[in-house]
């Protein structure tokens, strides 16, 4: 194998934490124990969940079908052992919010007895559809971590794939499942990595295994035929944390980076585990769907250490008590490595397809984070990054909510790997501020869609509402026109069309004028009238003309329904006096009519405008108080100040009509116009007169002398007091003087 | 047992912030002990001086502040900050300077701008220049000359009863260069006990001393070889340019064995809090205060520049920022600019 073909490029960034594998890699693989029961969510891969195809009490054997893929992103769930089906209900699954979600559970009846299986030792002769069809019904995910359906990743077209890249890095500290996999099944491994690159279509098989597992390393190399020693290249490379990661690895194999926001495929590259191989190479091979994993029990609290074969829905607990664990030093229970793994709030959960650890430390192993100290920008964290970030400006924007500034940080090329708070020295849990970040501009990236959405369905709606107005304008338009043109037709033929249209004018006026109640009287008066001339015409008739006896019944019978009628138009046209709709229908007819409304009404009318505008003002001044805009409000109280200058003129207008003799105004007019005729006619007023004017006259004054003083003492402007007293002083003078010549 | 739930991940380097701020005091003690052999007492004094002033200071605002005290005060970092000043003035300079300096670095260059994390000027090197611009008397002439060593007795007098000798100081070489290039050839000030025919006497040890330090704190990986390497590369181009005239301008031999270069470049610009962030922003950063480093020192007025060089670039690190962000994996190239 020459150099170049075994080239790696450098990972920049990553970090060296304690390793701490070695603890699960000495003693091999334990074989899985069947538990009490089997709990088997229906959602542990990526995509839609599974179909349930089994019911509660079914019995199954090992390796049925339970849940079917529904989708095209999804895995099936078969039973782990043989058993009956106990329940289909929701659990508690392995999250770390400890929510619940659909499972099946499987009671054991410990017999661990197999379906039938058709083993493929000749897949290689088998149609490309049919082991399609194997893979997707087996139920094979990937087991790194994040739980892709492996039939979906293998279905890119061959085309457009040229490398195959099977993932042994294991770079998280603790986790060992990778590394004694690829030392006890390579063979296994090799196997599905074949089946794989056949589907594919590859030139190339690049293994990538960090150098802290030489065993593995030398197991699989042993495990590559000869045969495929040209395609199947292993490159091993430093130990550094996060070289697992599918975008590092790629990087570090290839020299070549996935582009912001696509997939491996746009590379031409697919990225597998090596435990999904292995897995994928019994389910095609030998016909055994995903029904259990190589999962490690580590940390301090955990008596045996090391790797297990265990069956898919193991609850942790009976797991972690087959391993001796000591839950009184326990202090957290990780699903996963120290650095992504998901601490768990309960152990009664299940072990699912991408469980890989089980590590449960004890405090003073893995220590919790110390209070939160300002960042002091030493740049660890940047130093540390493997995507190239600044973690440390993407803390400050997403401290401060600077969204946008945070994006253009690239937030979202971050892998949360963990590395820049794992470096921080003042313990700053950059990852949360990330996750919180990434969170919050999701959150506003959905509602700005959604207000996108309702601007859009609005502005659809105004279109409609504009469109429907404009085809009802042109449809008036057009009968407008119609008519305008029928009616100069008519004119044209000059037939009797005035003197119709007069008529229905008047069909109209007095339908719509006020309804004569006094009329109607009258017509039910002269039908009564008339019933009984006719009954006395028919008495008559019986003696002088009992043949047309018929004829006089048939007139009075044509009276009496004169009369009901007359009857019914009575009481409607009562019933019709007291309804407002009809008064104010009344009241409009009479105005169109020229007969002006009451006084009364006026003035009704009048004070209503007054207090309208008073509530107007009231509203306006509220409104300039909050700076709202007040021109609508302005507009509105122009509009009824002229609705109440018309009404105000309209009375004033129906009062002079009136010539209100009760009115006190009118009565000083009218006695001022009698003193002018009389002075006019040369009768002075009479001395008794003039006397009763002077008394008052001084009565005034002394009035006004009073309110003078009073306005003095409290210092206020007192020259207009001052002015009206003058003006009456002299009046008195002038009325004594004039009382003084009629006494003489 | 109630097992605790948190967010990956779950473990951390023991690495903390008072593992950082110890790092540099302990690759500080070269320098110090080279100071106190060649040079006085007084770098000692002063240290003592300005370290009890600054915890008292600290702990003075922390409260004020209403702030947990032991929490910040146990991170160091007012140590560094005063061992920092101790180390640029002056030995003899009167107590006062010292308590004053230490003032300013720790009330006006941290806490009024927030405290630990928050400070956009290096504070030691701010108050080194208020003192240098407030006191030019007191912090050019009292710099210890190489040839006289005063016993701790008479460094005790000279610094709180202001008993200095005139023998007992002088100017830093720097200045004494510039100052007698009007006057004297290279080789007749070379001449002199200061340089003993070629290199600043004395100032060679220092500057080894801190280079050593500065060498210890890459190795643990405390700072990045970025910034120091930039900013000496630049120093170091510039007075070998320039410097071959020996006759008209300092040699490269001077301004870096002499004078604050190495202190500077190693302990006082690589200021996490102040300093431009990524290794391209600390290479742009490095290089600026090398170069304002020269220019100050050749055409300026003062016996060094390394404070208002690093100042000047401080100012300057946020806009360095802005236009040195790396390229993130997956994009074609680095987002640069404000916006």
């Amino acid at each position: 194998m020459n150099a170049i073909a075994k080239q790696v490029w450098a990972l920049p960034g990553g970090i060296h934490p304690p390793e701490n594998k070695h603890q699960s890699t000495a003693s091999a693989i334990a074989e899985p124990f069947i538990p009490t029961e089997l709990v088997l969510p229906l959602s542990q891969h990526i995509g839609s969940p599974s179909k349930v195809v089994v019911a509660v009490g079914d019995a199954v054997l090992k390796g049925q079908l339970l849940a079917e893929c529904q989708g095209n992103v999804s895995a099936a769930v078969h039973a782990p052992t043989s058993g009956v089906i106990s329940a289909i209900e929701n659990r508690a699954i392995p999250h770390a919010s400890g929510m619940s979600a659909m499972a099946i559970v499987l009671k054991p009846d410990g017999k661990d007895q197999w379906r039938e299986r058709q083993p493929w030792q000749n897949w290689r002769d088998m149609p490309r559809d049919d082991i399609f069809a194997r893979i997707a019904a087996a139920g094979v995910i990937g087991l790194g971590g994040a739980g892709f359906p492996t039939a979906t990743k293998l279905g890119f077209d061959p085309e457009r794939i040229n490398t195959l890249v099977l993932n042994g890095t294991e770079c998280e500290p603790y986790i060992t499942a990778d590394d004694m996999i690829m030392r006890e099944r390579a063979d296994e491994i090799i196997a599905g990595a074949q089946i794989m690159a056949d589907l594919l279509q590859v030139e190339r098989v690049l293994i990538g295994i960090e150098d802290n597992k030489p065993e593995a390393i030398a197991a699989m190399q042993a495990a590559i035929p000869d045969s495929l020693a040209a395609r199947f290249i292993i490159k091993t490379f430093a130990t550094k944390y996060p070289s697992g990661g599918e975008k590092q690895l790629i990087w570090i194999l290839t020299g070549q980076e996935v582009p912001s926001g696509r997939i491996p495929a746009d590379l031409g590259i697919v990225c597998q585990n090596v435990g999904t191989a292995a897995a994928l190479y019994r389910a095609v091979v030998q016909d055994e769907p995903l029904i259990s994993r190589i999962t490690t029990v580590t940390g301090d609290a955990v008596g045996q250490l090391g790797n297990r074969e265990v069956l898919i829905g193991t609850p942790m607990n009976e797991l972690l008590e087959a391993h001796n664990v000591d839950w009184q030093k326990a202090d957290r229970l990780v699903m996963g490595g120290p650095m992504m793994g998901v601490a768990l709030a309960d152990a009664k959960v299940p072990v699912i397809k991408t469980t890989n650890c089980l590590l449960l430390p004890t405090r003073k192993e893995l220590p919790l984070a110390g209070p939160e100290m300002p960042c002091i920008r030493c740049g660890h964290c940047e130093q540390a990054c493997p995507a190239g970030l600044l973690p440390q400006q993407m803390l400050f924007y997403a401290k401060n909510k600077e969204l946008e500034r945070l994006e253009q940080q690239n937030l979202f090329d971050c892998i949360e790997c963990g590395a820049c708070a794992y470096v921080c020295p003042s313990d700053i849990p950059l990852v949360q501020y990330y996750r919180f970040g990434k969170g919050e501009i999701r959150r506003e990236q959905a509602e700005h869609e959604k207000s996108e959405r309702a601007k859009a369905r609005f502005e659809a709606r105004q279109a409609r509402l504009e469109a429907e107005k404009a085809e009802k304008e042109a449809k008036r338009q057009a009968r407008a026109e119609a008519a305008r043109k029928a009616a100069e037709a008519k004119k044209k033929e000059g037939s009797a069309a005035p003197a119709a249209i007069a008529k229905a004018t008047s069909k109209v006026a007095a339908q719509s004028g006020p309804i004569d109640i006094a009329a109607l009287e009258k017509a039910v008066a002269s039908a009564q009238a008339k019933v009984d001339q006719a009954i006395v015409k028919l008495n008559e008739a019986k003696e002088t003309d009992p043949g047309n006896l018929p004829a006089y019944e048939r007139a009075l019978g044509k009276f009496e329904e004169k009369l009901a009628k007359a009857k019914t138009a009575l009481t409607e046209g009562k019933a019709k006096a007291d309804d407002p709709v009809e008064r104010a229908k009344r009241q409009a007819a009479a105005k169109a009519a020229g007969v002006g409304p009451s006084v009364a009404d006026l003035e009704k009318k009048v004070a209503t405008q007054r207090q309208r505008l008073q509530k107007i003002a009231e509203k306006l001044k509220a409104a300039q108080d909050n700076g709202d805009d007040t021109s609508a409000i302005e507009k509105g109280m122009q509009a009824t100040q002229a609705r109440l200058n018309k009404a105000q003129a309209e009375l004033d207008k129906a009062k002079a009509e009136q010539a209100p003799a009760d009115d006190v105004g009118a009565k000083a007019i009218a006695a001022a116009k009698e003193a002018a005729a009389k002075r006019a006619a040369g009768i002075g007023p009479s001395a008794d007169e003039l006397r009763g004017k002077v008394a008052k006259q001084q009565e005034r004054l002394a009035k006004i002398e009073q309110k003078l003083a009073d306005a003095q003492a409290a210092g206020e402007d007192v020259s207009a007091i001052e002015k009206g007293r003058d003006a009456t002083a002299k009046r008195l003078e002038k009325m004594q003087a004039e009382l003084a010549q009629l006494e003489e | 047992m109630p097992l605790i739930t948190l967010s990956s991940p779950h473990s951390a380097k023991p690495t903390k912030i008072s593992t950082v701020m110890g790092t540099v005091l302990l690759c500080m003690i070269p320098g110090f002990i080279a100071l106190t052999v060649f040079f006085s007492y007084g770098y000692l004094i002063n240290l003592a001086l300005a370290v009890v002033t600054a915890l008292l200071l600290e702990a003075g605002s922390l409260a004020l502040r209403k702030r947990p005290i032991k929490f910040f005060i146990t991170d160091l970092s007012v140590v560094v900050t005063a061992a920092l000043l101790a180390a640029s003035l002056p030995p003899f300079a009167p107590w006062w300077i010292t308590v004053v300096g230490t003032a300013t670095a720790v009330l006006f260059g941290k806490h009024i701008f927030g405290g630990m994390g928050q400070n956009p000027f290096n504070p030691a090197m701010l108050a080194y220049a208020l003192l240098l611009v407030s006191f030019p008397v007191q912090m050019t002439t009292n710099w210890p000359v190489v040839d006289v060593y005063v016993s701790i007795g008479d460094t005790l007098r000279a610094i709180f009863a202001g008993n200095v000798v005139d023998g007992w100081v002088g100017a830093t070489p720097l200045d004494y260069y510039k100052l007698n290039l009007a006057t004297q050839t290279a080789d007749e000030i070379l001449a002199s006990s200061l340089f003993n025919g070629w290199l600043p006497a004395g100032w060679v040890w220092v500057s080894l001393a801190w280079l050593a330090g500065g060498l210890v704190l890459i190795w643990r990986r405390i700072i990045t070889w970025h910034l120091p390497v930039s900013m000496i590369a630049t120093l170091a181009l510039l007075s070998l340019v320039f410097g071959i005239d020996s006759d008209s301008f300092t040699p490269a031999s001077i301004h870096l064995l002499a004078g604050a270069t190495m202190l500077g470049a190693f302990f006082i610009i690589t200021d996490p809090v102040s300093c431009a962030t990524s290794n391209r922003g600390k290479l742009v950063f490095g290089a600026g205060v090398g170069v304002l480093t020269y220019v100050i020192r050749t055409w300026g007025n003062y016996p060094d520049a390394i404070a208002f060089a690093t100042l000047l670039m401080n100012f300057a690190a946020p806009f360095i920022d802005h236009y040195t962000k790396p390229r993130t994996y997956g994009h074609t190239k680095a987002h640069k600019g404000h916006k």
